[in-house]
């Protein structure tokens, strides 16, 4: 019941930053529509549905690597990190709770970038909304500890983007799956094993990012 | 309290400690100074159980929810507000009744007007204010405070002092400072780190 | 110095130079032709083997890093980490051999249909963001820590990636070509077992190498910085 506590008031830490900091956000809300606008014009016309469906999922990793980038900002700028580590709550609930904020932004984006790909480009089938809900658990929960990992390193943004991106390959493959298969069963069973399986490795290992 | 043995400590390749032998007991002031670069904030995260040691042996009697740590950074969201800072670190810490230990904390450091500010329009010398403030918000049995003088103007030092008063004695301290004359009459313990 | 019982260097090196040897002699002169492929599918004893060694080191490695983890091993860090290095080493070699054989049997250096050389792919460019990872932090507890958490994140990725691919190829590529199960008996089985062992006992000797000649660099840095 502790755990849950803590990860509620660290949670709610972090969506009052963004409250108040207002950057986060409106940044990535700003930048999935422009990546769709940039889209139309580098899909050929006569390209087919499935090339666009394809590209919704580049959107959402790269919108999402914008968000992951900022979120252990505010604990890097003053080395908040250490007054975390050091409060007696379980390590993982910084991560999980951080996981939680992030989908959270990450959701807030797509209940418009979603909305809005389906009026640039042709609708959107359920199948493809689950998918990426579904995605964005994993997204959020692997982003989240990989965005953990980079603050402590001295290439920062940098690393972000090269240890996330293969580790995302699989779920834009199973995402792309689920959006253009007629029988996406498999496709989302294939997300949510991955969700749980990456997730318990991440509340297990979060510990040995934050301490030595 | 504190048992260090021969504790050194590397950085990559650069050495930032060798050779540290300390013993504070229960209820010790442990008085740290040293040039910049001698090791001191190094000495007092690993002591904190923030860093581990590359060589020796250290022991610090007492769980992490009984450390007190002032660090150089006052450990603070600057986008919050003090009030909203001090009632997080309450909530993971489990202070029992928060609102009133957090009240009376920001009324003895003199921030209680300034409580719905964001910290990150405070003057360095409130910033420490309220570091202080989350240090001893959990009534810390170890208190481990790095140059707790620090942008504080004698108001504020005095502040400290009497905190220190009130505290040492069951309180056990470790505290690095460039101003030793200060807190030199609570010493029972120095290290000079070269 | 600790693990006497350790096989020495210069026998492992003479082992595996026999061994690759006997591999090379096995499969270009007496292993048959593939009835389907001829000549050029030769390459696949050694593509193969060099795959499932390159697993093995992964394996290795993460099964370091979690004795990192879990016993703070004081050498596991190292030993994890020259097993990951190994292990991309013979990766890049897998991702090389596919290419020849690409080239050689459909005209292309690169096919997306082989689920073997895309798997190594991903792993290629995970694990090089592992040394990047690795180079960017200072050496010491952290950088051993972050380093066998993602050696950890290796291996639950293989399997997982290895799903995806195929997964994908119902959407990807929804022509499956087929392959003619060969019959894999006598000299085949004996030429495949033998360019496996040796490519493995390769892999260990080089591990052997780069562990010693790293383990003796941290020591001179001990020394100096002692």
């Amino acid at each position: 019941m502790n755990y849950l506590a803590d990860v509620r008031a660290l949670a709610r830490k972090d969506l009052l930053l963004e409250l108040r900091a207002r950057d986060t956000l409106p940044s990535m809300l700003l930048f999935v529509v422009a990546v769709f606008v940039v889209f139309h014009f580098a899909l050929p016309a006569g390209s087919s549905d499935r090339a666009a469906s394809g590209l919704l999922w580049v959107a959402i990793v790269f919108t999402a690597l914008l968000g992951l980038g900022r979120a252990f900002v505010p604990e890097r700028e003053q080395r908040v990190l250490d007054a975390l580590v050091l409060a007696p709550c379980d390590r993982s609930a910084i991560w999980l709770a951080k996981s939680i904020a992030t989908f959270a932004f990450l959701g807030a984006a797509e209940v418009v970038a979603l909305p809005v790909f389906a009026l640039f480009f042709h609708g959107l089938s359920w199948s493809t909304v689950a998918g990426v809900a579904l995605a964005d658990v994993g997204i959020c929960t692997v982003g989240t500890f990989v965005g953990a990992t980079a603050v402590v390193t001295r290439a920062r943004e940098l690393l972000l983007p090269l240890l996330f991106l293969p580790l995302a390959i699989p779920l834009v493959i199973g995402g792309v799956g689920a959006s253009v298969v007629d029988a996406p069963g498999r496709y989302l069973a294939f997300l949510g094993l991955y969700d749980v399986l990456f997730a318990l490795l991440c509340w297990a290992a979060f510990e040995y990012v934050v301490v030595e | 309290m504190i048992e260090a043995r021969n504790v050194g400590r590397l950085f990559g390749d650069k050495r930032v400690l060798r050779g540290v032998d300390l013993d504070v007991p229960r209820g010790g002031f442990a008085l740290v100074t040293g040039p910049n670069g001698a090791g001191k904030t190094t000495l007092l995260r690993m002591c904190a159980g923030l860093a581990l040691p590359s060589e020796g042996e250290l022991r610090v009697d007492v769980t992490r929810e009984r450390i007190g740590f002032l660090a150089h950074d006052p450990l603070v969201y600057r986008e919050l507000t003090a009030l909203e800072n001090l009632d997080l670190y309450g909530k993971l810490y489990r202070v029992l009744e928060r609102k009133e230990r957090v009240g009376m904390l920001l009324e003895r450091f003199g921030l209680w007007e300034a409580r719905h500010e964001r910290v990150g329009a405070y003057s360095r010398g409130m910033t420490q204010r309220l570091a202080l403030c989350r240090v001893l918000l959990h009534d810390p049995a170890l208190l481990v405070l790095d140059e707790p003088y620090t942008a504080l103007d004698a108001q504020g030092a005095d502040l400290l002092d009497e905190q220190l008063d009130e505290l040492h004695g069951d309180r056990t301290f470790l505290v690095s400072t460039h101003d030793p004359e200060r807190v030199e009459r609570f010493a029972t313990t120095r290290l000079v780190l070269a | 110095m600790r693990r006497a019982h350790r096989i020495p260097l210069p026998a492992l090196a003479v082992a595996a130079l026999v061994l690759v040897v006997a591999a090379l002699v096995l499969v270009f002169f007496v292993a048959p032709n593939d009835a389907d492929q001829g000549f050029s599918q030769r390459i696949f004893y050694f593509h193969v083997s060099i795959a499932f060694t390159s697993y093995l080191c992964f394996g290795a490695g993460a099964w370091k890093a979690l004795r990192h983890l879990w016993k703070r091993d004081p050498h596991a860090d190292l030993e994890s980490y020259v097993a990951v290095h190994q292990g991309v080493i013979f990766g890049s070699l897998v991702l090389l051999t596919g290419s020849i054989w690409a080239k050689i049997s459909w005209g292309h250096w690169w096919l997306w249909s082989e689920n073997q050389l895309v798997l190594f792919l991903v792993l290629f460019l995970f694990y090089a963001a592992y040394f990047m990872l690795r180079f960017s932090v200072d050496p010491g507890p952290q950088r051993a820590n972050l380093s066998a958490v993602y050696a950890l994140f290796g291996v639950v990725l293989v399997p997982v990636s290895f799903m995806a691919i195929r997964l994908a190829q119902h959407f990807i590529h929804p022509v499956v070509f087929t392959r003619h199960g060969a019959a894999f008996g006598g000299w085949i089985l004996v030429a495949y077992l033998v360019s496996q062992a040796a490519i493995i006992v390769l892999a260990y000797t080089l591990y052997r190498v780069e562990l010693a000649g790293k383990l003796l660099a941290a020591r001179v840095r001990e020394l100096r910085l002692a």
